[in-house]
């Protein structure tokens, strides 16, 4: 009864809002059943399984496609590694119920083999959250950085021993996100520190650097270090397309992530420094201490965002001919058996992009209400 | 005895404007030195310049034998040892008071964590806020946040304490409890220069009250003789609005 109320008061109040309600409802109806139709009818889904290697992995050889189950086990060890330190239990339930559901979704799709595969780097995860979990608290938090290191050079060593033109799907889209996103980092964080430092060149440097990047396009950085890269390395030294490409990222996404930081540096009260120094703080250990984690804090959404746009702007890969996700897509479109199913295979890259960027913007979401807690 | 402060003739401009006029003020060890004025008559200006938070532009500072100047370790050996309060408090919100109250021991004094973590439990103890201590800056009244400040400051075992309008920022019934522990800081022979608005603070503990108006000492003197019987104008028209508000 109080929905027939709610909706009288507010869809049903007068001639014109009737209308509009009536109009409105058929056209949802009318689209929503188009759609379901088609794809419960008409669309021709197998695309996708026939093809779900080639989307997930690329041209990468089966025959070492353990390497990948390898690779994988390390990332997810490393997740759950450090999900043990610092993440409280109760989201790790929702983490798995994720997982799972995932996991069912993709079952009747995957070889026997990487059903397995999946299970066994899940294993990983698990053991590597139980063995955080088992170490002093102070320890596992100064274990974290390194172990991210070694972590992420084993992984890329295993990877390497196919060589990385033959990567490609949404296997080099995570890695190349991973890696942009990590070197990005650090060289957006200097760029915001130059830009709000009182050492004239450095800004000015810093400023022309950030200003001249985001004014230009992303596909003419990309071009841009797909060809200028080469210059800078020995001549008999080839590099390959995907770290010329990452490169690109680097470059472009560390001029907008030192806006971000440099927004949330000014947001920092002038007293937070005078504190910092009058107990004797040097410059260094009150940015280091004091200023940056505050910065960092109050801009986690922005910053995350940017994470976001990097993931999803890989798709640009497919101009300067690196074999992400998107470019599977045509890869498989090309294909004269799959002629014409466009809508199928870019619904499905669609899905694979949102849940990818969901997944990211929950985590984001997360990470704010837990880091929270410290803030006036 | 040797100053511990010693100003002489210092000069400071903000822009074109003259904010501290031939400054000349020596502090002895263990003196508590109350500075009171109009707002915008320099106190907070003088009291910062003693750690060269304001640079000065003539004029000499020397701080427990240490010339403030240029060279930035000079400044930060004189950090070290001149501890400050501030009107909003500014602790640091992202860290638990603990933390707040440890963080310069062991960053710059190299004290063990475990050392200075004993260290603050004893003075937040003496300030009586132990029980607060894993809490956050937010999650404490005004006045709480305040006595942890003053024990951040004090968890550097400094030779000086500055205290910059302390209750300024406080609802008057958490004014007492912050100058109960200023009290019983002056009473342990802490040296202390302290700008503020209350009187009755001045009165009972001061050694020696300066009144300062547009940038310039216009007069110094113990705390009865300024109250009871000053001998500027602008010091009777300040203290009878102060008083008679």
């Amino acid at each position: 009864m109080r929905a027939l109320a709610w909706m009288k008061r507010n869809l049903f109040n007068g001639v014109w809002n009737t209308l509009l309600t009536l109009v409105t409802a058929y056209l949802l109806y009318a689209v929503g059943r188009a759609i379901l139709v088609w794809a419960f009818t008409e669309a021709r889904w197998q695309v996708i399984p026939a093809n779900f290697r080639l989307f997930m992995v690329g041209p990468f050889p089966p025959e070492a496609i353990w390497r990948v189950w390898v690779a994988l086990a390390i990332f997810l060890a490393l997740v759950g590694f450090t999900a043990g330190v610092v993440v409280r239990r109760r989201y790790l339930g929702t983490a798995a119920a994720v997982a799972g559901v995932l996991y069912l979704l993709a079952f009747p799709v995957l070889l026997p083999s990487s059903r397995l595969g999946l299970l066994a780097a899940a294993f990983a995860g698990g053991l590597a959250w139980l063995l955080a979990g088992s170490i002093a608290p102070r320890l596992a938090r100064r274990l974290l950085a390194p172990v991210w290191f070694l972590g992420t050079l084993a992984a890329i060593q295993v990877l390497s021993g196919v060589p990385s033109q033959r990567w490609g799907g949404l296997l080099l889209t995570v890695i190349a996100t991973f890696f942009a996103v990590v070197l990005a980092f650090p060289l957006g964080l200097l760029l915001a520190l130059g830009r709000t430092s009182k050492m004239p060149v450095i800004s000015l440097l810093s400023t022309l650097y950030i200003e001249l990047v985001r004014g230009v396009p992303l596909v003419t950085v990309l071009f841009l270090a797909w060809i200028m890269v080469p210059l800078f390395v020995p001549e008999d030294f080839r590099v390959p397309q995907l770290v010329r490409g990452i490169a690109g990222f680097v470059l472009f996404a560390a001029a907008y992530l030192a806006e971000y930081v440099r927004g949330g540096l000014q947001g920092v009260s002038r007293g937070q420094w005078e504190a910092a120094w009058a107990l004797g703080l040097s410059g260094f250990q009150t940015v280091v201490f004091i200023i940056l984690p505050q910065a960092l804090r109050a801009v986690i959404p922005a910053l995350i965002g940017q994470v976001i746009a990097i993931f999803k702007d890989t798709s640009l890969f497919v101009i300067i001919g690196i074999m992400d996700l998107l470019s599977m897509a045509q890869v498989v479109l090309s294909n004269p058996k799959f002629l014409g199913l466009e809508r199928e295979v870019y619904l499905f890259v669609m899905f694979v992009y949102f849940l990818g960027a969901a997944s990211l913007s929950f985590l984001s979401r997360r990470l704010e209400a837990a880091m929270g807690l410290g803030k006036r | 005895m040797e100053p511990i402060v010693k100003m002489e003739n210092v000069n400071k401009w903000f822009g074109s404007l003259h904010v501290l006029k031939d400054i000349n003020l020596e502090v002895a060890p263990g003196e508590v030195l109350v500075i009171i004025g109009p707002s915008g008559s320099g106190k907070s200006t003088l009291i910062r310049t003693i750690n060269r938070l304001e640079p000065i532009q003539e004029g000499r500072i020397v701080v427990d034998g240490v010339e403030l100047n240029e060279d930035l370790r000079n400044v930060e050996a004189i950090r070290r040892e001149v501890g400050m309060v501030f009107q909003q408090f500014n602790l640091f919100p992202h860290m638990t008071i603990l933390d707040n109250v440890t963080l310069a021991p062991t960053k710059v004094r190299g004290l063990s964590k475990e050392e200075a973590e004993r260290k603050a439990m004893e003075l937040l103890e003496r300030v009586g806020i132990a029980d607060q201590a894993e809490k956050y800056p937010a999650q404490l009244s005004g006045g709480q946040q305040q006595r942890a400040a003053i024990v951040r400051a004090l968890a550097m075992e400094p030779k000086i304490m500055l205290f910059d309008e302390p209750t300024s920022a406080l609802d008057p019934e958490m004014i007492g409890e912050v100058l109960d522990v200023m009290r019983e800081l002056a009473r342990s022979g802490m040296t202390m220069l302290v700008v503020t608005h209350e009187m009755g603070f001045a009165r009972d503990v001061a050694d020696r009250v300066i009144v300062m108006d547009e940038g310039r000492i216009i007069e110094e003197g113990p705390p009865e003789e300024i109250f009871s019987n000053p001998k500027e104008e602008r010091t009777k028209n300040f203290l009878h609005r102060i008083l008679h508000h």
